[in-house]
C-alpha cells in the first residue's frame, strides 16, 4: 500500500493538556457545588 | 493583534474550559454582596455606598459589552481575555490599595469602573469563538461558559466569606482579601489566555468546525433588523420574569408560607436561595444545550409560555402547597439561566457567526434594563400593598399578574421572529473583509 505523502504529520496527543484544562476549572467548580448543596439542604433541614 | 489560529489538530475540548476560566473568575460580581457588611463597618458607608462598586460594575459591564464588541471581533478572543484579566484584577488591586489607604473612592473606581470593562469583555469574549468551534451544537457550547458566569458567585461566596474571617473585616484585612483575590483570579483567567484559538478556516471534521455557511450579518447591520429588536424584548422579559423571583426569594418565601401551620425559617429561606442558584446554573447547561436539539424558537416558547404557566400556578396555588411552590419557582430561575445560555446560539441562527459576539454584546442591554425592571417592580408593589396592610402571599400577586404579562409579551416578541431579509446580509466573504476594513477606518 503506498504512502501518502500529502496526509499532515500526526498531531501531537493533547489528552494530558484536555484533562488538567477540564480539571483546573472543574476544582473550584466543584468546590462552589459542594458549598451550595450544603446551603441547598437547608431548606428541608433547616 | 491577530487572533491565535489553531495548530492542527487542537482539540475544541480546549476552548470551553479556556472559556471557563474567564466566566468562573468574572461570576464573582454576583458574590460583591459578601464584601458589603465589612465594608460598611470598616469605612462607615450605607448600605447604599457600599452597593456602589457592584453596580458601577454591572453598568460598565452593560456598556464594554456593548461598545467593545465589536473591538472584541476584530482582535479575537486571546486580547479580549487579556483585555479582561488586566482589568478585573487590576480593579481587584486598586480596590485593595483603596482599602488600605482607607478610601473608598478607590475600590469604587478599580472594582466598579475598571473591573466591570473587565466583566464586560470577558462576557464576550469566548462566545464567538465557542459557536465558530462548536457549529453543531452552538447552545452547549455556549451554555458551559455562561453557565460559568453562574458558578462563580457559587465559588467565590464562600472563599471570600472565608477569607475575610481568617485576614479580619477591618479595612488591612479586607485590602488583603482585595489583593488575593486580584492576584488569584488574574493566575486562575491565565488559563484562558494561554489556551483559547480560534478555528483554522479550511479545518473541516465530521466533528469539528466547519466554514461559515448561512446569512452573515454585521453588528451594525443587525440592529436595524426588526430580529436584532424582538430579540431584545424576549431576553428582556425572560430576564425581568427570572429576577422578579430572585430579587426577593428569601422574603417571599417567608411571606408566602407565614400564616400557614408550616412557616418558613430564616435558614431554611437561605436554602431555598441556594436552590434558586442551582437551578439557575442548571438551566443553563441544560435548556441551553436542548436548544440544540429542538430549535432556539422552540425553547423560548418553553421558557415565556410555560414560564407564564408556572407564575400564574403561584399567583393561584402558590400559598397552598410548598412543594408547588418550590418547583414552580425552580423551573422559572432554570428558564432564567437557560434565556442567557441560549440567546448567543440564537443570534448565531439569525445574525451567521460573523459577528455574533458583537451583536450579543449589543443585546446584553436588555440584561442591564431587566436588572433595573425586575427588582423595581416587584419592590414597589410589595411596598405598596404592605403599605396598604396585606400580607403574606397577597404582596406578591400583582407582581405575579405583571411578570405573567411581560412573559406574554416576550412570547409574541419571539412568535414574530423570522429568518433575516436577504438585504441585511454581508455579500462573500471577500466583501465581508472590505466591509469590515471600511468600518475599522471609518470608527
Amino acid at each position: 500500500m503506498p504512502s501518502d505523502s500529502s496526509q499532515s504529520p500526526p498531531s501531537p496527543d493533547r489528552r494530558w493538556l484536555i484533562a488538567l484544562a477540564w480539571v483546573w476549572v472543574g476544582v473550584p467548580l466543584a468546590y462552589g457545588l459542594y458549598e451550595l448543596v450544603r446551603k441547598a439542604t437547608q431548606l428541608f433541614t433547616g | 493583534m491577530s487572533p491565535p489560529v489553531a495548530p492542527v489538530g487542537w482539540s475544541r475540548w480546549l476552548v470551553p474550559p479556556a472559556a471557563l476560566s474567564v466566566h468562573l473568575s468574572i461570576g464573582q460580581a454576583y458574590a460583591w454582596s459578601v464584601f458589603k457588611p465589612p465594608l460598611e463597618s470598616a469605612l462607615g458607608l450605607s448600605g447604599t455606598q457600599s452597593a456602589l462598586p457592584f453596580q458601577l460594575g454591572i453598568v460598565m459591564l452593560g456598556l464594554s459589552a456593548a461598545f467593545g464588541g465589536t473591538l472584541v471581533e476584530r482582535n479575537g478572543p486571546r486580547w479580549a481575555m487579556t483585555v479582561a484579566l488586566v482589568c478585573f484584577s487590576s480593579g481587584f488591586l486598586l480596590s485593595a490599595l483603596g482599602a488600605s489607604l482607607e478610601q473608598y473612592w478607590l475600590i469604587v473606581l478599580g472594582y466598579g469602573f475598571v473591573g466591570g470593562i473587565g466583566l464586560g469583555i470577558g462576557y464576550i469574549s469566548p462566545v464567538s469563538t465557542l459557536i465558530k468551534w462548536f457549529p453543531d451544537r452552538p447552545g452547549m457550547a455556549t451554555g458551559i461558559a455562561i453557565m460559568g458566569f453562574g458558578g462563580g458567585a457559587l465559588i467565590a461566596s464562600p472563599w471570600s466569606a472565608q477569607m475575610l474571617e481568617s485576614f479580619g473585616s477591618d479595612s488591612s484585612g479586607i485590602a488583603l482579601a482585595f489583593l488575593v483575590h486580584g492576584l488569584s483570579y488574574a493566575v486562575f483567567m491565565l488559563l484562558g489566555v494561554l489556551l483559547v484559538r480560534v478555528p483554522r478556516e479550511r479545518q473541516q471534521t465530521a466533528s469539528g468546525p466547519g466554514l461559515s455557511t448561512g446569512p452573515q450579518v454585521s453588528a451594525n447591520q443587525a440592529i436595524r433588523t426588526p430580529q436584532f429588536w424582538f430579540l431584545w424584548i424576549v431576553l428582556c422579559m425572560n430576564v425581568t420574569a427570572g429576577i422578579g423571583i430572585l430579587e426577593k426569594a428569601a422574603p417571599m418565601i417567608t411571606d408566602f408560607f407565614a400564616d400557614t401551620s408550616t412557616p418558613v425559617s430564616v435558614t431554611a429561606a437561605a436554602g431555598f436561595v441556594a436552590l434558586l442558584s442551582a437551578a439557575n446554573m442548571a438551566g443553563r447547561i441544560g435548556w441551553s444545550s436542548t436548544s440544540d436539539l429542538i430549535g432556539r424558537k422552540n425553547i423560548y416558547r418553553l421558557y415565556l409560555g410555560v414560564g407564564a404557566l408556572m407564575y400564574t400556578l403561584l399567583a393561584l396555588f402558590g400559598d397552598s402547597s410548598k412543594p408547588l411552590f418550590v418547583l414552580c419557582a425552580l423551573v422559572i430561575l432554570s428558564f432564567y439561566g437557560g434565556g442567557f445560555a441560549t440567546i448567543p446560539a440564537y443570534l448565531k441562527d439569525l445574525f451567521g457567526t460573523y459577528q455574533v459576539g458583537a451583536i450579543h454584546g449589543r443585546l446584553l442591554t436588555a440584561w442591564s434594563t431587566a436588572g433595573v425592571l425586575g427588582p423595581l417592580i416587584v419592590n414597589w408593589i410589595a411596598d405598596r400593598q404592605e403599605a396598604a396592610g396585606r400580607h403574606g402571599a397577597s404582596l406578591y400577586g400583582l407582581s405575579f399578574v405583571i411578570m405573567i404579562g411581560l412573559l406574554v409579551v416576550g412570547f409574541v416578541a419571539n412568535e414574530l421572529v423570522r429568518p433575516v431579509a436577504d438585504r441585511h446580509h454581508v455579500p462573500a466573504p471577500r466583501e465581508a473583509a472590505h466591509a469590515e476594513r471600511q468600518q475599522s477606518e471609518s470608527a
